[in-house]
């Protein structure tokens, strides 16, 4: 018989190696999977892993992938300190970017250079908009936030659908669903030509860095990480519950929004019936993968990405199938909670007829 | 040992239990004879329930021998141990609160005619002199009378070893009197007690044999009724202990909590309503409050610390202020601090540094959130300070507070909210499950801060905590409370009594 004891001390070391070691073994299954597949393991593994690493081009793709997981992953990882369980980013994103690119969508001539950060704003806003919906539910009715967050991104994908068909289609699109191309002064600033590596790209990486210096030094940071571990000894301390569940709420939602709307201003550039691969899904295993520390999600964001990008690098490349990027992300994670169970707890082999030695 | 020995019931030789990182059983030696009430003494975390689940057959030890009446034996689970005839009744019962006296003990028996079943557990019952009633739903019954059906459950099984871990915990003094009456009964007859407790009284006047355990080793053996009630103390501890002296003549001063008509509503499903509460309590002074668990103390605490929302209807002034509707920060500006009951959990967070846990409620009357952001520098400072003035064995504020024991996780608790001078400390529980070396310097720290001009509320269960600690005592039970009279005018009966009756109006015109 199998069991599993709690172990008496676990480092915070084994807390950093185990998404190393989830990693590590997630390019061991990939290549045994490669291989099932008849494809050269090391060739695709490198294709896979390194080969966006090696050129400006495609570090700067990778940037720009990373961009959404790292805000949305920061945002997460608020809510996730506090126990506040946020599933539904993606729709939180979408609805950022529905809130921010309706003044696009309406001042498609606009040449006013405030309409970018007005944008901007209004997606932060859209996100929380969706995200007090939970929020409000969980503090006056003590519904689940989990159900309640994740069914509204089927509510959001709807909406997005329904206005770029209908009221925001583009009256010369030829019928085909999306709005309007966004004018310049809608559009994320590029920072290097040739290059889509953008100013949101920016605000992504500069992000984690605030959210740790808040987290780490602020005293609502520390009434977050309170709430979550102990929620007896923050009501003792004098911290307000729904205050916090609000707050870890609003800011996943805000992040989310925030992404969401840099998404639809800088590689998309108008509103369409699917503007996210999955981003508010994925920034929950960026946000695990980095220990809900601002400092690892930046980190796991980057990593994610590159799995992303090598998965359209072995696609193109190797012919493999597109579906390998999100088998990657899903072995991934299983691999970070089995590691994250172990350094917790010790498998033991146990006998059950055995006699006392 | 020279005289006739009576027949070996349970024999012990060199047993060994390890944890991960603990040695919980080293070597224990023990023998149980026939007719014989045993004691098991030792501190929490000695090792006493180990040794009892290996007894029991929920553990198996490592190393070591068990003879059963002579004949060496294994115990691998519970249900064998019943089939030799040990019988246990466990600290925490093992009752279904929506069911009868009668049904819970059917459920532990293989079946058996339920009428049948009736008329055995009243003999039974009234052969021990245990006062039962088979169609009274339990969760209605006091600890005392849930602690019956576990016993005459047991006896149904005849077993020739009888084990109770901590029995007198959740019981009056007279309960303990109709306890130890069954005891001595159960023992008259040939069959064996095996009693684990720390309450060394409770163990000079009951037990025949006591084996002392301390840090997972057998350290001594001894009569109890030829030891006092330090002598055995100081065994259990292993190093010898001041006892505190209590000043009967204070000087007493201002009011600094006064509680007047309190009613509050429980907040939980199965919680206590507090209803008509009136005391007050002075500067230089300190008021026990005591009674048996789970009869509004916790409610209490919560209305106390602002935890738990405003009282439905009464007045609670601290520091001369109304305080009804203040949060637990707002109440602590005023001067007052809180302890609460839980350690872990709720007066400090386990996986948090000491320094963090110091923040958790020192933030405001220290200045260390300078807006919004925390002086970390500045926490550390006082937390190194609370370690060195209380004596707190760790590595450092840096240590996790899970880290820590018992007793030296409380000394540090403690710390903090005396350090943080208050008017007035309000403190539920102070020294359980901490050893005996803590917990007397924690009483002491207490005492002398009294003394110094503070007001003391002290809730506690323990009674010799609250006799030691007190001026005044006051009783609560199922939601109301005792008029407090002065500690010496009081003896342990009469608290005692008290504590198992409601005290509906008697306190409703005393109002200070």
């Amino acid at each position: 018989m199998l069991r599993l004891e709690p172990r008496v001390s676990h480092s915070s070391l084994a807390a950093w190696l185990s998404p190393l070691l989830a990693m590590l073994f997630t390019a061991l299954t990939g290549a045994l999977i490669f291989m099932a597949l008849g494809k050269p393991a090391g060739t695709t593994l490198y294709l896979y892993f390194i080969d966006p690493l090696t050129t400006s081009s495609s570090l700067s793709e990778v940037a720009v992938k990373a961009g959404p997981l790292i805000l949305i992953g920061i945002g997460l990882s608020i809510g996730f300190r506090a126990g506040v369980w946020n599933i539904g980013a993606e729709g939180q994103y979408i609805l950022g970017a529905l809130f921010g690119s309706s003044l696009a969508v309406y001042f498609h001539e606009s040449t006013n250079p405030w309409i970018l950060p007005a944008m901007l704003l209004l997606g932060i806003l859209g996100g929380m908009v969706w995200a007090a919906i939970p929020a409000l539910l969980k503090t006056r009715f003590n519904s689940n936030e989990i159900l309640v967050s994740l069914m509204l991104v089927y509510v959001a994908e709807l909406l997005l659908i329904h206005l770029v068909q209908g009221p925001w289609r583009n009256p010369q699109g030829w019928g085909f669903p999306g709005t309007r191309m966004f004018p310049d002064a809608a559009l994320m600033p590029m920072l290097f030509r040739g290059y889509r590596f953008h100013l949101g790209s920016v605000i992504a990486f500069l992000v984690p860095i605030l959210a740790w210096i808040i987290l780490s030094r602020s005293r609502f940071g520390y009434s977050i990480r309170v709430f979550g571990s102990a929620p007896l000894a923050a009501r003792y301390s004098g911290i307000n519950p729904k205050k916090m569940i609000w707050i870890s709420l609003l800011a996943g939602g805000g992040f989310a929004g925030l992404a969401g709307i840099i998404e639809a201003t800088s590689t998309i550039g108008q509103l369409m019936p699917k503007i996210s691969p999955g981003y508010g899904f994925t920034a929950i295993i960026v946000a695990f993968l980095g220990r809900l520390d601002p400092r690892g999600v930046l980190l796991a964001g980057m990593i994610i990405a590159v799995t992303y990008i090598g998965g359209e690098n072995a696609h193109v490349s190797a012919g493999l199938p597109k579906a390998v990027t999100g088998l990657f992300q899903g072995i991934i994670l299983f691999y970070l909670l089995a590691f994250d169970l172990l350094t917790h707890y010790r498998v033991r082999f146990i006998s059950r007829t055995a006699g006392a030695s | 040992m020279d005289e006739v020995i009576p027949p070996q019931l349970l024999q012990l030789k060199g047993i060994t239990k390890e944890f991960p990182g603990c040695l919980a059983n080293d070597r224990i030696d023990l023998d149980i004879q026939e007719g014989e009430i045993h004691a098991l003494l030792g501190e929490n975390g000695a090792g006493k329930s180990t040794l009892v689940k290996i007894i029991y057959g929920v553990l198996r030890p490592d190393e070591g021998e068990l003879w059963w009446k002579g004949k060496l034996t294994q115990i691998p689970r519970p249900a064998n141990a019943r089939q030799l005839g040990i019988g246990m009744v466990f600290q925490h019962f093992s009752l279904f609160e929506a069911m009868t006296t009668l049904q819970n003990v059917a459920l532990a028996l293989p079946t058996i005619n339920l009428d049948d079943l009736r008329e055995k557990l009243e003999q039974t019952a009234e052969a021990y002199g245990l006062v039962l009633h088979p169609e009274h739903y339990v969760h209605d019954l006091s600890m005392g009378e849930r602690q019956r059906i576990e016993i005459v459950r047991c006896l149904l099984q005849n077993p020739k070893l009888f084990i109770l871990d901590e029995p007198t915990s959740v019981l009056t003094p007279q309960e303990t009197e109709i306890l130890f009456h069954t005891l001595r009964k159960i023992a008259s007859e040939g069959r064996a007690v095996l009693y684990i407790s720390h309450k060394l009284e409770e163990v000079r006047s009951l037990c025949d044999r006591a084996t002392i355990l301390r840090g997972g080793k057998k350290v001594d053996a001894c009569i109890p009724s030829e030891e006092s009630a330090h002598s055995l103390a100081e065994k259990m501890i292993g190093q010898k202990i001041e006892m505190v002296e209590k000043k009967s003549s204070i000087e007493k001063s201002g009011m600094q909590l006064e509680v007047e008509s309190l009613h509050a509503d429980p907040k939980q499903p199965h919680g206590v309503k507090l209803s008509d509460l009136h005391f007050h309590v002075s500067s230089g002074e300190v008021l026990g409050i005591a009674g048996i668990a789970g009869n509004g103390q916790g409610e209490l605490m919560g209305i106390l610390t602002g935890e738990t929302g405003s009282p439905a209807s009464g007045a609670i002034r601290m520091l001369s202020k109304e305080v009804n509707t203040l949060n637990p920060i707002q109440r602590r500006m005023l001067g007052a601090v809180f302890l609460p009951e839980e350690r872990l959990g709720h007066a400090a967070v386990a996986e948090m540094t000491l320094s963090e846990n110091t923040f958790l409620t020192s933030a405001d009357q220290m200045h260390f959130d300078k807006r919004g952001w925390i002086n970390w520098p500045a926490v550390a400072n006082f937390s190194n300070q609370i370690i060195d003035d209380f004596d707190v064995r760790t590595t450092g504020e840096e240590a996790l507070a899970s880290s820590l024991s018992g007793g030296n996780l409380q000394k540090f608790i403690v710390g903090r909210e005396i350090l943080q001078h208050p008017k007035l400390l309000i403190i539920s529980q102070p020294t359980w499950g901490v050893d005996a070396g803590a917990a007397a310097e924690i009483h002491r720290k207490i005492q002398v801060y009294a003394e110094s001009g503070a007001a003391v509320l002290l809730i506690s269960q323990d009674l010799d905590e609250i006799f030691l600690l007190s001026h005044r005592i006051a009783v609560i039970s199922q939601g109301t409370l005792s008029l407090a009279e002065a500690a010496h005018e009081m003896s342990v009966e009469q608290v005692g009594l008290l504590m198992g009756m409601r005290h509906d109006q008697k306190s409703g015109n005393a109002a200070a």
